[in-house]
């Protein structure tokens, strides 16, 4: 665990259901009809990251929901906002790190992602929107082997 | 002196055999018995005893009387003498002389003289023995005692220690009671002297020779505790004060000794107790973690209240079980309520476990709980809490289901029908897969009450209602034949379609679901009997109607299909569909097929769609399923009529015979040789089929010389079908010859080499299943046309055949001679001679042998492939740079396993395997794509020092599948890339 904390902020979290594999349509399936890049499919690259502290998935907290998803293919944007499980949760910025991260390796060049908080669901939401926003603080931020382990291990999928 | 045992071998036959009387032995021994030295005296009891327990059948009335006399006087002995003399009192407690009276004063003497417990545990055996002894023959006499011999057994079993022991005082003590001994004033030490055991603490010893388990000491103290009401007052504190401790197996205990006890106890007993049980057995369910204590628990309530709706009230008595389950509904009601569902399940068992002891119970929670149930069911909104409560109102359903038959005013479940269908109903339409599970499951159960009219249930447009139609007629046949039949036969045949495009559409999927739900209830014969003539009708109706003739007839081919199968186990029903629907499809065929209806008509060939391809396919299905599962002697007799009507035109047999000419089945209308097929094929294999030779050679004929391909490889496929069941022997090698001269002309030139291929390949399928040496031959006949630049893709793609199931002939359900490893079989044999043919090869022809290898692995099961495959890995190498998506696809889906099970052997050729499969990244078709990547991800198995070198032009060349246009290519982009990135990493 990061910093050698002892205890869990939010030891006892309310778990939600898996939202399980989008089933695949015979749209799908045609070789030649091309399918656009919708919300569905931006949530399910971030809904299996696994939260830093518990054995669960983002979905399964609740962090990530498929309402807060916005995708513009055509305009190659990509909106996500979090919600940490507990206002002052210190593992916001990990999070919010470890969705930016995923979606970098996920999605073509041509995004512009934009990763934040929930408005009004953490007590310092404008400190870490700032520093999930600023490009060379992220790319500090993975440089540093310790964070990119954890990260890493927020993106390791689970078997 | 003499040995004891020695003196017993001599003396004891002489007492046996009338030589000696006792009471000479006793003058003999005389000596001995009166000695002062206890230990002589010992001996000399001990060997009398010793001689009594031999002889004892044998002694007189008289001489029991002075033995006892004597032995009760050396009670009060030296205590090195008292053994010897309790083994003397056991074998007299064996006289059936015993004189009245002997018996108690034994036992009077036994209790005044001798401290039982600071004997041996052998000898205190011998005490019990004496006691049981008695009881089982001086039952009357020792009830004579009254309550004194209670007192004198409790004062004999206090303090017992060993195991052994106690399983016989438990069983005495058990006689006492159940033989109805006068317990007087010491029922509470009685109880006291037995319940000190409890709860039973004893393991046995790891070498135990005894083989007492701790399980047998606890059944038979169970049995002492709960063996009577009188016990009720100081053992129901008991088992309280258990539960409430901390250990496991105590509180199990208590559980299972609570629930036994109910069997006998009256309300009386319980009524002082029930506050605390309930509170003691509500915190165990909703706390534990254990969930045999949570079972436990629940038996117990169920026990409980079941005990107290058995109890007969006295006039003056209140109904304990009013106010107890009104404390259950009480205390579990409101946590059904609260909005974070913590307690609800642990609420919901306590209150089935209540409600399934008897009816009274049940209505008495039900009226409470199932509007409860109804009303949060429509205040949640999530289908996982929706979920949540309607399993527990599938719990009550289930129960009432149980408790079986219930006065119809009484039921609650009667005035809540309407709100608790349309509960069912939500759930099968909500999107959420596990809420309509629970949805169906309702709805079986629903249909299962008796007093449910539901018929009414079922909306027409839910495949879940279907499938629950399906699985409730066979339990109520009458109804379902009865109203529900009728009702969709009325709404086929009506056909009153409307004007426009859309209510067209509208009638025509309302038609199909009839057609479905025609076939989904018919899963009983009386049914089947209702349901076929109504779909046999329709397909009649269809044919003579206009337009999209074909699909409907499709449609119900479908229904009929389904219905086949269903059949299939019912030897009764599998006789009715065949003997009814195969006559009437092969009729309505053959008058199709009649040359010129002299009927001026504007339609195209009115009647006519039952002879497209499409009609035909789908028609042979359901004549094979009608017949697989015939026995051979219906079998037989079926096929004395079919065969001669497509070999002599005898058309007596079918249900229309008047045709307005002859039916030539080999002649003008050799289509219906796919319904001949659909049959002949699916014969079991030991049912002989009249005029064979006849019959082979005609379809050889039919299938090298039609122009039709459809009818040719029909013809073909039917051909090789009855040669694999065909029996070895020199009529099969004539035919096979035959057949094998008859296509090498054709393959040699001439219009019809295709048919000619079709056949060999059909023909060469048939012989490999079964193994038969000729196989080989044609298998290189087939490896041979390879290289055939016109034949040679279609030769390659016919290895696909050969190697997959085929589904309508040359399969096992329908008899073929199918060997099992064919495949790994022809695998060895022949993939050798694939490889020589592909490096012999001219460049124009390579990649059929590719190909025809491709179909080949594709078919072998993948962990047969990993042992082989490194041996073809360089051909597959070079096969991954054929541009024919197959072979592409193949050798993908190959190499895949290889990947994850062999990474040592592929990381020698990691350079190639980059390449490769990054450039088929970009391939034009999805599925290589898709494959592609699979197989990059895969790579990242490989040790990571090979990868990490490619790890950068990996990454960068994945980034241009992650904007593919297909989705499912995208995924298994994210997927590759994604792992690829955390090579090497921190944290992997």
């Amino acid at each position: 665990m990061v910093g050698g904390r002892s205890a869990l902020e939010n030891a006892n979290p309310l778990i939600y259901r898996r939202s399980g594999e989008r089933p695949v349509t015979a749209r799908e399936e045609d070789d030649e009809l091309p399918d656009a890049i919708d919300d569905r499919e931006i949530f399910d690259l971030i809904r299996s990251i696994n939260d830093p502290e518990h054995p669960l998935t983002l979905e399964e907290l609740n962090v990530v929901e498929q309402v807060r998803v916005k995708v513009n293919d055509a305009e190659s944007t990509v909106s996500v906002e979090f919600t940490p499980t507990i206002p002052h949760c210190s593992m916001a910025t990990l999070i919010g790190l470890s969705i930016k991260v995923k979606l970098l390796r996920s999605l073509p060049d041509r995004f512009k992602l934009d990763v934040h908080i929930t408005p009004g669901t953490h007590a310092s939401e404008h400190a870490v929107n700032k520093q999930l926003a600023d490009k060379e603080r992220v790319a500090a931020a993975l440089e540093n082997s310790h964070l990119l382990e954890v990260v890493n291990q927020c993106l390791t999928a689970r078997s | 002196m003499i040995s004891l045992a020695h003196s017993l071998y001599v003396l004891s036959p002489g007492v046996k055999d009338g030589r000696w009387t006792v009471l000479q032995l006793v003058e003999a021994l005389g000596f001995c018995l009166e000695n002062t030295d206890p230990r002589t005296r010992g001996r000399g009891i001990q060997l009398l005893s010793q001689v009594l327990l031999q002889c004892y059948s044998l002694l007189q009335e008289k001489e029991v009387l002075h033995l006892v006399v004597f032995y009760e006087s050396r009670l009060q002995d030296h205590h090195l003498v008292i053994p010897s003399v309790l083994q003397g009192l056991r074998a007299l407690s064996m006289c059936k002389v015993l004189s009245p009276g002997l018996a108690v004063s034994v036992l009077k003497a036994i209790f005044q003289e001798v401290h039982v417990q600071s004997l041996m545990q052998l000898d205190r055996h011998t005490v019990y023995s004496i006691i049981t002894n008695f009881m089982s023959t001086r039952e009357e006499e020792l009830k004579g005692l009254g309550a004194n011999f209670t007192f004198g057994f409790i004062q004999v079993m206090d303090g017992e220690k060993d195991p052994r022991n106690l399983l016989v005082a438990f069983q005495i003590v058990r006689d006492l009671i159940a033989k109805d001994y006068d317990l007087g004033p010491f029922v509470e030490e009685l109880f006291e002297v037995t319940s000190c055991y409890f709860p039973v603490d004893f393991t046995p010893p790891p070498n135990d020779p005894h083989g007492i388990q701790r399980e047998d000491l606890i059944l038979s103290l169970r049995a002492v505790l709960t063996s009577t009401p009188q016990f009720a007052e100081f053992l129901l504190p008991l088992l309280i004060e258990k539960l409430d401790s901390e250990l496991q197996s105590a509180k199990l205990d208590s559980l299972q000794t609570l629930t036994a006890c109910c069997a006998i106890y009256r309300q009386k007993e319980l009524q002082e107790f029930l506050p605390s049980l309930w509170s003691s057995l509500r915190r165990e369910v909703f706390q534990t973690a254990s969930e045999k204590i949570e079972t436990e628990c629940l038996a117990a309530l169920h026990a409980l209240s079941a005990c107290l709706s058995r109890s007969v009230l006295s006039s003056d008595s209140e109904d304990l079980l009013d106010s107890f389950l009104s404390s259950i509904l009480q205390d579990c009601r409101h946590h059904l309520c609260e909005p974070d569902m913590k307690l609800v399940w642990p609420s919901a068992k306590l209150l089935q476990a209540a409600a399934g002891a008897s009816l009274r119970t049940y209505h008495c929670i039900t009226r409470s709980i199932l509007p409860l149930l109804l009303e949060q069911y429509t205040k949640h909104t999530q289908s996982s809490q929706r979920r949540t409560i309607l399993e527990m109102l599938l719990g009550f359903l289930e129960l009432q289901q149980k408790l079986g038959h219930v006065e119809e005013d009484e039921s609650t479940l009667l005035s809540l029908q309407a709100p608790v269908c349309s509960v069912v109903f939500s759930a099968l339409l909500d999107p959420s897969v596990q809420l309509q599970l629970v949805g169906i499951k309702a709805l079986t159960v629903l249909g299962s009450l008796p007093c449910m009219a539901f018929c009414t249930l079922f909306p027409p447009d839910s495949e879940a209602a279907m499938e629950a139609a399906g699985s409730l007629a066979p339990i109520y046949p009458k109804v379902f034949s009865g109203r529900m039949v009728p009702r969709l036969e009325e709404e086929l045949l009506s056909g009153r379609a409307g004007k426009g495009v859309e209510s067209y559409h509208n009638h025509h999927s309302l038609q199909q679901r009839c057609l479905q739900a025609l076939a989904a209830v018919s899963t009983h014969t009386s049914i089947v009997r209702e349901t076929v003539p109504v779909l046999l009708q329709h397909l009649q109706k269809v044919q003579k109607g206009n337009g999209a003739a074909a699909r409907n007839m499709v449609a119900v081919c479908q229904s009929l299909h389904r219905v086949a199968l269903q059949c299939q186990q019912d030897a009764e029903g599998c006789w009715y569909f065949h003997q009814t629907v195969v006559p009437c499809l092969l009729a309505m065929a053959v008058e199709a097929a009649m040359p010129g209806v002299p009927e001026p008509s504007t339609h195209t060939l009115p009647g006519k769609a039952l002879l497209e391809e499409e009609v035909l396919a789908a028609m042979i299905p359901v004549i094979s399923a009608a017949t697989t599962h015939l026995s051979p002697e219906l079998a037989a007799q079926s096929v004395s009529h079919v065969v001669p009507l497509f070999l002599d035109g005898e058309v007596s047999f079918l249900p229309q015979n008047s045709f307005p000419s002859s039916f030539h089945p080999f002649g003008a209308q050799r289509r219906l040789v796919a319904l001949l097929m659909a049959f002949v094929c699916s014969l079991p294999r030991d049912v002989a089929i009249p005029q064979q030779e006849w019959l082979l050679r005609e379809l050889l004929a039919l299938s090298c010389s039609c122009n039709c391909p459809f009818t040719a490889t029909t013809a073909a496929k039917c051909f090789a079908g009855l040669v694999n069941k065909h029996p070895a022997g020199q009529q099969l090698d004539e035919i096979l010859q035959l057949a094998v001269n008859r296509m090498e002309a054709s393959l040699a030139e001439g219009p019809h080499r295709m048919q000619a291929l079709t056949l060999l390949l059909w023909v060469t399928k048939a012989l490999v299943l079964r193994y038969h040496p000729l196989s080989s031959c044609l298998t290189d006949k087939l490896l041979g046309l390879l290289g055939d630049t016109e034949l040679g893709p279609a030769a390659a793609e016919g290895f696909s055949l050969l190697m997959a199931e085929s589904p309508d002939v040359l399969n096992k359900g329908c008899h073929a001679d199918v060997r099992i490893m064919f495949r790994q079989r022809f695998f060895t044999d022949n993939v050798p001679k694939l490889v020589q043919g592909f490096h012999g090869a001219g460049p124009d022809v390579k990649a059929n042998y590719l190909k025809g290898l491709s179909h080949v692995l594709n078919h072998l099961p993948k962990p047969v492939l990993v042992t082989e495959l490194p041996t073809l890995l360089s051909l597959l190498l070079e096969a991954l740079s054929c541009s024919d998506r197959v072979v592409q696809l193949s050798t993908l889906s190959c190499l895949h396993p290889l990947l994850l099970e062999a990474p040592q052997i592929m990381s020698l050729h990691v350079d190639t395997l980059v390449t490769k499969f990054l450039n088929l990244t970009s391939s034009p078709t999805m599925a290589v794509r898709i494959a592609a990547l699979r197989c990059a991800h895969a790579l990242t198995s490989l040790p990571t020092t090979v990868l990490l070198p490619y790890k950068g032009r990996v990454i960068r060349a994945l980034a241009k599948p992650l904007d593919d246009k297909k989705r499912l290519v995208r995924k298994e982009a994210v997927a590759a890339r994604g792992e690829w990135f955390l090579l090497g990493s921190p944290g992997r």
